[in-house]
């Protein structure tokens, strides 16, 4: 054992007396902003900053034209096949494609959900069926939908279907499944019928995560319209998008892509519209 | 051999609003309730004390049509509401919608129904924020639209679950106050299961105790309301009910030595018999308490 040695703390006047610098209590970042700019310029900042680079990348020739078409370029074939009244038409029979495909789609997904997520005999019968169908690569599909449908209109509407169908189930059956069981007993204290509690609780409670399968079957029907029009069709823009591989026409095929992307926006701006009218309820934390 | 009645409405003129008769209740092979027996009169507010866990919530399940599982027999009024201990709010109903919810299946006028439950919302201070939803309530608020749900269905049974539970203690003196008020108005027979002896003291007119799933005190409260917590009838029931309970105040707590404080070889450990089979193979006390 070792002896301790004690001594008086260290007393410096200058350390004993300083005095505290004090400042408001503000977190870096979430300072009050006197100036809000607008979420809507804010959103189109970023795509804006990549076109303008695509374009400069462009006219400073590191690609050929036939690489990489620049943004006026892309825009100037847009302008030429709207005025050639082939455009339109074509975008018009994609939209009505991907509307048909995923209205059966969500249809057939929500049915399918419902049965599944409120009685358990349909989730014994159901959920292998549809999770072992879902394991398919459906753009593998294709060949065989050229068998079961022919070439027309059927094929594409069917895969674009059964694509939006899982995206769909397997979101609304995980929505209801979720549906918290104190609100449902709560329900029952209170005398809604099996019926209500459905209508009231359940599926409302299920919606959330409905819309969340409803953005992801947007993004996939319009994955497989693409590919569906680009092995078999006389129409569509990915029909347009192979004939201008055809005729080496880069500018059109980069405008069909562009059509995309945009169409994908505006399908994403619907849903969270969709979303804001529909889950005002919900006071979540959005973002700073 | 199970005898299971299903909860009936009560045919009976004599101002009984709850008869429960050698209830048991079983969860995988633990008897949660014993052979409970208890009657609950019209107009009284009986408090269900126990520690967590001794069945209490349970018997309220059971007694609210929550939990057809039980043996036993039990009479319960039809008009019942339950107050949960969170306010179960559902949160995409406005909360109007939420005091109206399971009512107008029955053919009453929507505007008769909406008055009601506007007059409810009132009562307990909130009509202000009929059109509000749920998720922008505080808890204390909630919690009082809660009770407006419970109140607009003019319950012969209210069974409250703890319903102060969550909330902070300034809150809980002023839900007291109100359901005192709102009892005085409205005469349900009452059931608060908790496990705040004041709480019981201060609100009930009958306490019963629950330990391991049966019934161990059961008595009327004769201290003349309003009853205050530092007069001395109030203390001594609140000393007996916490020795009920097993809790014994007035005995000092043994000092729990730190650690470091204690010398090798000076102090027993056991273990708890039960727990051997989770001990390794090779565990040998002589190593770690020499």
């Amino acid at each position: 054992m070792s002896l301790l040695k004690l001594a008086p703390p260290d007393l410096d006047d200058d350390v004993a007396v300083s005095s505290i610098v004090l400042t408001p209590p503000t977190t870096r970042g979430r300072r009050q902003r006197r100036f809000r700019v607008p979420r809507l310029v804010r959103r189109i900042v970023g795509p804006l900053a990549v076109i303008i680079l695509w374009q400069v990348v462009c006219s400073a020739g590191v690609f050929t034209s036939y690489e990489v078409a620049s943004p006026l370029a892309v825009f100037d074939a847009g302008r030429q096949l709207a005025e050639q009244g082939v455009l339109l038409p074509n975008l018009l029979i994609s939209l009505r494609r991907v509307a048909e495909g995923l209205g059966l789609g969500i249809a057939i997904g929500v049915v399918l959900a419902v049965l599944s997520g409120l009685f358990r005999i349909g989730e014994d019968l159901l959920d292998p069926v549809v999770q072992a169908a879902r394991a398919v690569p459906i753009l593998g599909l294709v060949p065989l939908a050229i068998i079961w449908f022919g070439v027309g209109e059927m094929p594409k509407i069917f895969l674009i279907a059964l694509g939006s169908t899982f995206a769909i189930y397997i979101n609304t059956f995980a929505g209801i499944r979720g549906v918290d069981t104190k609100l449902v007993e709560a329900g029952e204290t209170f005398g809604l019928d099996r019926w209500g509690l459905v209508r009231k609780i359940i599926l409302p409670g299920a919606l959330p995560n409905f819309l969340i399968g409803l953005r992801l079957a947007l993004v996939g029907s319009w994955l497989i319209v693409i590919v569906a029009e680009e092995i078999n069709a006389q129409s569509g823009l990915g029909y347009l998008i192979m004939q201008a591989q055809t005729t080496d026409r880069t500018d059109i095929m980069m405008m069909g892509l562009a059509i995309y992307a945009i169409l994908g926006l505006l399908a994403d701006a619907m849903v969270r519209l969709l979303e804001r009218r529909l889950l005002t309820w919900r006071r979540g934390f959005s973002g700073a | 051999m199970t005898m299971r009645t299903q909860v009936t409405p009560l045919e009976s003129p004599t101002g009984v609003a709850v008869v429960a008769r050698n209830v048991q209740r079983t969860f995988n092979g633990r008897d949660v309730l014993r052979d409970v027996n208890l009657t609950v009169e019209a107009d009284q507010f009986v408090a269900l004390l126990g520690r967590s866990g001794t069945g209490k919530s349970t018997l309220l399940r059971i007694l609210g049509g929550l939990d057809p599982e039980y043996e036993g027999q039990v009479l319960v009024p039809e008009r019942r509401a339950v107050v949960f201990q969170e306010a179960r709010l559902v949160p995409w109903l406005r909360v109007l919608s939420n005091v109206l919810l399971g009512l107008g299946s029955r053919g009453e006028n929507r505007a008769t129904l909406r008055d009601r439950g506007l007059e409810a919302l009132d009562e307990v201070g909130l009509a202000q924020h009929a059109q509000d939803w749920p998720l922008t309530l505080s808890g204390g608020e909630a919690q009082r639209v809660a009770l407006a749900r419970a109140l607009v269905r003019e319950p012969q049974l209210m069974l409250l679950d703890e319903p102060f539970g969550a909330l902070d203690a300034l809150t809980r003196i002023k839900m007291h106050a109100l359901l005192q008020r709102l009892c005085a108005r409205h005469h349900p027979a009452v059931l608060l299961v908790t496990h705040d002896v004041d709480e019981a003291i201060l609100l009930a007119d009958r306490i019963v105790v629950l330990v391991d799933g049966a019934i161990a005190f059961d008595a009327e409260v004769d201290i003349a309301k309003p009853r205050n917590r530092g007069d001395a009838s109030f203390l001594a029931l609140r000393s007996r009910l916490l020795g009920e309970l097993g809790v014994n105040e007035s005995a000092p707590t043994p000092p729990v030595p730190s650690p470091h404080l204690v010398r090798p070889g000076s102090a027993v450990l056991t273990v708890p018999a039960q727990s051997f089979d989770s001990l390794p193979n090779d565990f040998d006390n002589k190593e770690i308490f020499q």
